[in-house]
């Protein structure tokens, strides 16, 4: 008891020394530490958490780096903190230490040509800090728009990282992450996106950096709306990462599709939990989920689960999960051509990512993204 | 001195002996045709030359201009001019065929001590090596192999061997699964680069692919070793005898491993 106390006490110091900030604001972020505390950090009995282990980030002293308040729109405060889960305990916390908020409003029937770019950066400091940044995302009826976010920074920290999305009727958004962070940073996100009837949703979560690394991705559907969820993690020594997707078909005729793809090399360690919803309402839903892990090394660890709760019964779902190596096949058929061992390996490695990379319709996404991946693989080549 | 020279060859897979003492001579320029039945050792043969990791050469020896070959892995004997022809080319999604093709070529020109081609000279000779084998040119621009038919998979190894220019080139039952108009574009597209220089060793059941590719040598395998040698009449004999005729029964059992 007294080891959670003290985990919370840290955090409190900081919670109330915060200026108070306007009464609806306040409350919010009252429940939110309320919430906080009673939960205290998750410890791997709790299943969610049951793969990763965040003492290390409840053990350390964080100075919580909070920015100047900034103005949230009226239309905003209706949907602040409404969708991402309150019972998460990180997200509570960021809740807990709401201040400045990227608000970004799409007004119906609007269409956003230039990718909406978000970005977060630390720099080296002492504290060692820790960030909530927090994202808003409301786009209103027939409008379109593509979000990205990206996340860098250097040395030892915490990135606490909530957004939230809003589609109406027939909206379509396009929805990056890149996550690049240290090498010795921590880094939890939540995204949690609510779709409206006949909304389009794509988003690709790309997870490179970070010492311990957890992402949420909860997408709720309405009647018809489409959802494509993807993701790539590619990790290397000691890294960890921990991805739960959680796809929720409420109405009828919603279709999603979900692929997760992993690298893993040295000791990493991945997870992959895939979480899909059909509600007794959502007939006619149809759902396909895929995970595949590359291992490269002979001490990396995924562990990858699906988890399917489906209570209609006219509904189309099907998940598949792949754990392989390098296929000796054909690293023999590109050898046999004069090309060298270690180049073929990074050939199929560059490979097995392909089919994530070319679907990123953001152009300096995808080319910086083939860059680090052309490079990684390379420097893995020639070690 | 021969291009090619295999001594005493053994090899298994697993605890299976599958070469029990394999000897053949092949001077620059020949072509050689293996024959044998089913489970014979003829696609092992191949893949040992070729350096595939999966057999293991337990007894004897291969000279390569007079240079031992079983020491060099497979990426070194494909750059000192060893070609093979998959019997079952490997799709790789992801690797373009064009990205995969310039990477091979241009490591091996250096190894031959020439020049790396650039895009444009690299496109001026594909160009010119896809009209010898009736190829789509978009074909190259998809991933090595992926969704290709059967005949457009056997006709894309013969144009790597034409774009690679190897001194010596296995052909592992380039004739499997070709109608009788791909089987007749794979054969011109080998014709065109028979040169007093390329050796070949071409694999295979049928005698029919012979009367395209016209052979100097015919090796019959059985069991793991040469049994009968002669010129190219001796393919016409076995058209007509089989292998029976040779007294040699089918060895599917062994194919089955």
């Amino acid at each position: 008891m007294t080891g959670v106390s003290q985990e919370i006490g840290e955090w409190l110091i900081d919670f109330t020394a915060q200026e108070p900030a306007e009464p609806w604001l306040q409350e919010i972020r009252d429940a939110a530490f309320q919430r906080f505390s009673e939960l205290g950090f998750p410890t791997t009995r709790n299943e969610e958490w049951r793969f990763t282990n965040v003492a290390p980030i409840a053990r350390t002293n964080f100075r919580n780096v909070l920015s100047a308040p900034s103005e949230i729109p009226e239309a905003a405060r209706r949907h602040l903190a409404k969708h991402a889960p309150a019972d998460h305990p990180f997200v509570a916390l960021n809740t807990a230490f709401l201040n400045s908020v990227t608000v970004h409003i799409i007004p119906a029937g609007a269409v956003v040509e230039q990718p909406i770019e978000i970005r977060f950066h630390i720099d080296e400091q002492a504290g060692p800090p820790a960030v909530h940044p927090r994202v808003l995302v409301l786009a209103g009826a027939n409008a379109q728009c593509t979000i990205v976010e990206s996340y860098t920074g250097a040395g030892r920290y915490l990135t606490n990282a909530v957004t939230e999305i809003v589609a109406g009727e027939n909206a379509v958004v396009d929805h990056y992450k890149i996550q690049r962070e240290s090498l010795e940073a921590f880094h939890i996100s939540t995204l949690a996106a609510q779709l409206g009837r006949g909304a389009n949703f794509v988003t690709h979560n790309i997870a490179l950096g970070g010492a311990l690394v957890r992402n949420d991705v909860n997408v709720v559907l309405s009647e018809g709306t489409e959802a494509t969820v993807n993701g790539l993690y590619i990790v290397n020594g000691a890294q960890h990462v921990d991805n739960h997707t959680s796809i929720d078909h409420a109405k009828p005729h919603g279709t999603s599709h979900e692929l997760y793809k992993g690298i893993l090399d040295g000791r990493a360690h991945a997870v992959f939990n895939g979480r899909i919803i059909v509600r007794k309402d959502a007939q006619k839903t149809d759902s396909k989920q895929t995970n595949k892990n590359l291992v490269l090394s002979d001490d990396a660890v995924i562990d990858t689960k699906p988890e399917l709760q489906i209570h209609a019964d006219d509904v189309r779902c099907t998940h598949g999960a792949t754990i392989g190596q390098l296929d000796a096949e054909s690293l023999f058929y590109l050898r046999s051509r004069g090309i060298g061992k270690n180049e073929a390996r990074s050939l199929l490695t560059y490979a097995f990512a392909q089919d994530i990379v070319d679907r990123i319709k953001v152009a300096h996404l995808r080319d910086s993204l083939e860059k680090h991946l052309f490079e990684k693989f390379h420097e893995h080549a020639h070690e | 001195m021969p291009l090619l020279e295999i001594k005493n060859l053994h090899a298994r897979v697993g605890d299976r002996e599958i070469l029990k003492g394999i000897d053949l001579s092949v001077n620059a320029g020949e072509v050689h045709a293996i024959m044998g039945p089913n489970g014979s050792g003829k696609s092992t043969l191949a893949q040992v030359l070729s350096g595939r990791e999966l057999y293991v050469v337990t007894e004897g020896q291969v000279l390569y201009e007079g240079q031992d070959l079983l020491g060099l892995s497979p990426e070194d004997r494909a750059r000192a001019g060893i070609f093979l022809a998959f019997q079952y080319p490997v799709e790789i999604p992801g690797v373009s065929n064009m990205y995969f093709l310039k990477a091979a070529l241009n490591t091996i020109r250096k190894n031959r001590g020439e020049e790396e081609l650039d895009a444009m000279d690299f496109l001026n000779l594909i160009r010119e090596k896809m009209k010898l084998m009736e190829m789509d040119q978009t074909l190259l621009n998809r991933p090595v192999n992926t969704g290709f038919s059967g005949g457009e998979k056997k006709r894309n190894e013969i144009f790597q061997m034409a774009v690679l220019e190897p001194r010596l080139a296995i052909l592992d039952e380039t004739d499997s699964g070709l109608d009788i108009d791909a089987l007749r574009t794979v054969a011109g597209g080998v014709n065109a680069l028979r040169s007093p220089q390329r050796s070949m060793i071409v694999v295979t059941h049928y005698q029919r692919l012979l009367n395209y590719i016209v052979p100097d040598f015919v090796h019959v395998l059985s069991q793991g070793r040469i049994v009968k040698s002669g010129g190219k009449e001796l393919a016409l004999q076995l058209e007509e005898s089989g292998y029976a005729g040779l007294g040699i029964e089918d060895e599917d059992e062994v194919a089955a491993v």
